[in-house]
């Protein structure tokens, strides 16, 4: 895949936690994609999704072959997701700000049916710049959507940062957090296992490599 | 005597205990109308791009949302939440608005939404109703809870003295040779008195669903009448559905007068709805201008 460098470092930046979370966290396969009771991953940051677009391939979810011609006329892959075109992606993303909210909502979703269903959902630092997210975050404490985990991908995007770190933003509304380094993969996983009866914001740091 | 804000939550509450696919969005406004028990009832708070967000959420968890806030918050502050977070996730939801373009004009410019069915046009797939009588709200409801398409439905104080029936295209009131006037939602009864004042020998039609737009019902109306002029009088922003009419009337020269909240100017007088009304000739003395200078000769 090529032709996206703008968001390269986006897509390098999330591509450790993506994998752990289809390697070794969600509930989801291409079989239970459509299954009401499947963990659902929406990819809120979808700027740079070609780390995504490897992932799902490399779990089955889309043909390996199509990432060659991807952003083509008829490929289904483009510079932003599109749910209805792409196997496997819950949301179509690309502006900022949308996915945290949505998935609030499936998350509440989940616990109006019963489901053992999780919703986990990745989103930037730069992209916590949107005052939806912050609706959202409000939100998701006072109707204790526990069964809701953000990730955000903290590569020191954000225009003038988070005074007092991301974490404490998630926690001053009543959210559990945890803070770790995006690229250990054992600390992702522990990190996006551990149990929380609060809605649970994971921030994983990734230093700038450029 | 029922208004149909009163009808939409009456209706509401009955497909909420009825049907578990039903659930309800609110940020804050009419959000007591609701069980706040029932845990398909979610009240966000006065966060409108979240209360989108979360319907579609919901949406793609298998409910069926109702989105409700007062008309500017409930399709201007979170438009691109309606485009994305439905349309674009193709997902089904019924919007419900109260207000209209000026339903209470005392409370500003902040609360005037003339320009909510034109922004819905914008985007693909949206049925928008727009009822002129409470018993019009509760059938055009509950068809729409049944479905999962997407759809936008416009309630106003303002409504006509009578219901029609809703669900079945446009709706003939009276015929004529001269023309043919298309009233929508609350805009009939005003239309019919300004028609009689003029004595004026046109064919109206009555419509409490503006999209999808009942081509065929204007055309046949047109090719009863000797001339193939047509007045659109809309509650909204004026020549909201005239690219429509001229789609429809393609093939034959045809004249269009189009009335509604005028675009060229911002009010920022206060008053009445009716004083709105006349500042936007939208009232039977403008509306009978309108008449006798269009269908002249």
């Amino acid at each position: 895949m090529s032709g996206d460098e703008k968001h390269e470092w986006a897509a390098a930046s999330t591509l450790d936690v993506l994998w752990v979370l289809y390697d070794k966290v969600l509930n989801v396969t291409p079989a239970t994609a459509d299954d009401p009771d499947r963990d659902r991953f929406l990819l809120s940051k979808g700027h740079g999704p070609m780390a995504y677009y490897a992932v799902l391939a490399e779990k089955g979810f889309i043909d390996e072959s199509t990432l060659d011609d991807w952003t083509s006329w008829d490929s289904p892959l483009g510079q932003h997701p599109d749910r209805v075109l792409v196997r496997g992606a819950e949301i179509s993303s690309g502006s900022l700000g949308h996915g945290l909210p949505i998935a609030v909502g499936t998350a509440i979703g989940q616990r109006i049916a019963g489901s053992r269903g999780r919703t986990f959902v990745l989103v930037g630092d730069g992209e916590l710049d949107e005052g939806s997210n912050h609706e959202a975050i409000a939100v998701a404490a006072r109707l204790e959507v526990a069964n809701l985990t953000t990730i955000v991908i903290d590569n020191q995007s954000a225009m003038y940062g988070w005074p007092g770190g991301i974490a404490r933003r998630f926690a001053v509304e009543g959210w559990q957090t945890a803070e770790i380094d995006g690229r250990d993969h054992e600390a992702v996983f522990a990190a996006l296992t551990a149990p929380h009866d609060r809605p649970y914001a994971v921030v994983a740091k990734i230093e700038r490599s450029y | 005597m029922t208004t149909m804000r009163q009808a939409f939550v009456e209706t509401v509450n009955d497909e909420i205990a009825a049907d578990p696919r039903i659930a309800v969005v609110t940020a804050v406004i009419s959000s007591n109308e609701f069980p706040q028990a029932n845990e398909r009832v979610v009240d966000v708070g006065i966060r409108e791009q979240t209360m989108v967000g979360v319907a579609s959420g919901l949406a793609l968890a298998g409910l069926r949302p109702v989105v409700h806030s007062y008309a500017p918050f409930l399709v201007e502050r979170p438009y691109e939440q309606i485009k994305l977070d439905i349309g674009h996730q193709d997902v089904g939801a019924v919007f419900v608005s109260i207000g209209a373009s000026y339903d209470d004009p005392a409370w500003g410019r902040t609360h005037q939404s003339p320009g909510d069915v034109a922004l819905f046009d914008t985007l693909p797939g949206w049925t928008v109703h727009v009822p002129g009588h409470p018993d019009e709200v509760t059938p055009l409801l509950r068809q729409a809870l049944k479905e999962d398409n997407r759809v936008y439905v416009r309630l106003s104080l303002h409504e006509n003295a009578q219901a029609h029936p809703v669900g079945e295209g446009f709706t003939t009131i009276r015929h004529g040779k001269r023309g043919v006037v298309l009233a929508v939602g609350p805009m009939l009864d005003r239309v019919v008195k300004a028609v009689e004042s003029e004595n004026a020998d046109v064919t109206v039609l009555y419509a409490a669903t503006v999209r999808p737009f009942d081509s065929d019902g204007l055309r046949k109306a047109v090719r009863d009448t000797d001339h193939a002029d047509v007045m659109l009088v809309e509650p909204y922003l004026e020549g909201t559905s005239s690219h429509l009419v001229s789609e429809t009337l393609q093939q034959i020269p045809h004249r269009v007068r189009s009335t509604g909240v005028k675009r060229h100017a911002e009010l920022r007088n206060y008053g009445t709805a009716e004083d709105h009304d006349a500042a936007h000739d939208l009232d039977v003395v403008g509306l009978g201008s309108a008449v006798r200078s269009f269908f002249r000769g």
